[in-house]
């Protein structure tokens, strides 16, 4: 790890993903990711690495599968309505298993919507980014430093599992700077991916990349090996951190930048007597719902914060199984929650534990 | 504060180096001394922490602010008003806060004609803590790449070096001389040396300037 640096969310994807050993981006621009772009655009020729603006979303993302399909670390990045254009070509990704780093920086939807920070993706990053049955590993970073920690985890797992990762970002995360320790580069194990269509040198036999079968029965059985191996990441890959929720009545469930007004609304309540505490999911797939089922017992409330009209609200109330109420609070469009409003909604479901 | 001698200030720099936060420290203390003042936000290429954000604080000390036509809207379109050039032209005191690099000071070209008559001084923000300017070298060809894009002559440099919440005097000591290589390199004065109010300068230096800090995010 090196010294301090101020980076801006979006510059520190960037560059922890070539200290990753990312060498191939592709991309379209779009507010509110631009800098990450911009900032790949400088960097990758100074480190003998391929920086292409596409014609479009669409495009973009079939060259980030043909890069990974060849077996390289590979990332695109977009805001909102340039992943439902890619969403066709995620599925093929997925369909292929081939690794690759998609970042979404989310902005306010639905349609063009607009361009202040956003969580309004939720549903379409973790249960229906394209046609077809599959996932793909979503980090939710809610620092600038787990912007870079995060981007490095997320290229590893995706190669180890052989399927696409996303960043689950936002345009406030995206936009603002705090100090980062950069990790040192590393060059990733390529060579190992014995699967690539890299060049077969008379060696071996071809590798296909391909995501189309002909006989449905073959379809559903490797679609079922797939769904056998999400089950083992399920398993092994749940990511959460808890705070102060040992002796809380009231848990907070919060990700990404609304994770961080909820942690201020938590220090609040605490100060004012009220036993509260925050789980804040770090995948959103896997969702942390091992962490969540441990306080089912213990506390009396749950309160889901998004800044969406409650999309993870769904996942929560699935881990908790009917067990415990589960209420929301969240703003949309590009409104943040500040801090007192959810510290007012502890106070309002405090009023109502017994 | 340091004294604005001149009626145009131009606040300009690479992105993320506190531009904005300057800006508004300066136009607040300039209204505190009873100057009329407007504060002039022309950063077209990045909608998010910008001095038009801060319009009801500014507000209430009187000072007018002139932004984007779209500013604080979810339009990305890059449009200034035409108050912007008649406020350069004439009258109270007018700070301009540029937009990050060569790729925001671009607009400011627009102005060049109004500006060369009106003789600004033009400070160039550093911040050694920005990963892509931790060299006096690399500050300067950022400061370089502005002036030609600009049109623009820099006439000072402030040395705004910080690691945000975390700045400790130390860091703002390690920063001394870098700012003082790019302004000499530059060949140009260091104006001043900005220091959050939060943090306690534990030995004597010159051209301090206490600033509070107003740019942060929602929940800090």
């Amino acid at each position: 790890m090196g010294e301090r640096v101020l980076m801006k969310g979006n510059e520190a994807i960037a560059e922890a993903a070539i200290a990753a050993g990312c060498r191939h981006f592709f991309g379209y621009p779009i507010t509110p990711q631009t800098e990450v772009a911009a900032y790949m655009s400088k960097r990758m020729p100074k480190v003998d690495g391929v920086y292409l603006q596409a014609e479009s979303e669409v495009a973009s993302i079939n060259m980030v599968l043909g890069a990974g399909a060849a077996g390289v670390r590979v990332m695109t990045s977009t805001s909102s309505p340039g992943v439902s254009l890619m969403a066709e070509g995620i599925s093929y990704i997925a369909g292929s298993d081939v690794p690759a780093l998609i970042i979404n920086v989310q902005r306010g939807g639905p349609g063009l919507g607009g361009i202040q920070p956003s969580q309004a993706d939720y549903f379409q990053a973790t249960k229906s980014t394209g046609h077809g049955d599959f996932h793909m590993l979503v980090f939710a970073p809610s620092t600038v430093q787990e912007m870079v920690d995060f981007v490095s985890i997320a290229f590893d797992l995706g190669d180890k599992y052989r399927m696409p990762a996303m960043i689950l970002s936002d345009g406030m995360l995206g936009q603002m700077m705090e100090p980062v320790e950069l990790p040192e580069a590393r060059n990733p194990d390529n060579d190992s991916k014995d699967w690539a269509a890299c060049g077969h040198k008379g060696k071996r036999e071809h590798n296909v990349i391909n995501s189309l079968y002909i006989q449905p029965q073959t379809l559903e059985d490797l679609v079922r090996a797939r769904y056998e191996k999400y089950e083992k990441i399920k398993e092994e890959e749940q990511r959460a951190e808890e705070y102060l929720t040992e002796d809380a009545e009231i848990i907070v469930v919060a990700y990404g930048a609304s994770s961080r007004v909820s942690r201020s609304a938590v220090d609040k309540a605490r100060k004012e007597g009220i036993k509260v505490g925050l789980i804040r999911p770090i995948t959103l797939w896997p969702f942390p719902e091992k962490t969540i089922a441990k306080y089912v017992d213990s506390a009396k409330k749950f309160l889901t914060v998004e800044m969406s009209m409650g999309q993870m609200v769904d996942d929560v109330r699935l881990a908790v199984n009917g067990k415990k109420p589960v209420e929301f609070y969240g703003r949309t469009g590009g409104m943040i929650p500040a801090p007192n409003e959810v510290y007012n909604k502890i106070v309002e479901m405090k009023g109502g534990v017994q | 504060m340091p004294v604005l001698e001149k009626r145009v200030t131009v606040i300009c720099g690479h992105y993320g180096t506190g531009k904005t936060n300057l800006s508004l420290n300066l136009a607040i203390d300039s209204a505190k001394s009873g100057d009329k003042v407007t504060l002039i936000d022309m950063d077209i290429v990045n909608p998010y922490f910008r001095s038009a954000d801060y319009d009801k604080l500014l507000s209430e000390y009187g000072i007018r602010v002139i932004g984007p036509n779209f500013a604080n809207s979810n339009l990305d379109t890059p449009s200034l008003p035409p108050a912007i050039g008649v406020a350069i032209e004439e009258g109270e005191k007018v700070i301009i806060d540029v937009g990050g690099d060569d790729a925001g000071a671009t607009a400011l070209a627009v102005y060049s004609r109004h500006l060369s008559e009106a003789d600004p001084e033009v400070l160039c923000v550093v911040n050694m803590y920005r990963s892509l300017t931790r060299t006096a070298e690399d500050a300067l060809s950022v400061m370089k790449e502005i002036e030609q894009m600009a049109r623009i002559k820099v006439t000072g440099i402030v040395n705004n070096s910080h690691l945000k919440q975390r700045t400790t005097w130390e860091h703002i000591s390690e920063s001394l001389s870098f700012a003082e290589d790019v302004a000499r390199m530059a060949d140009v004065p260091l104006k001043f040396i900005t220091v959050p109010k939060s943090v306690n300068p534990l030995n004597k230096i010159d051209k301090i300037y206490p600033v509070d800090v107003y740019v942060k995010a929602p929940w800090e």
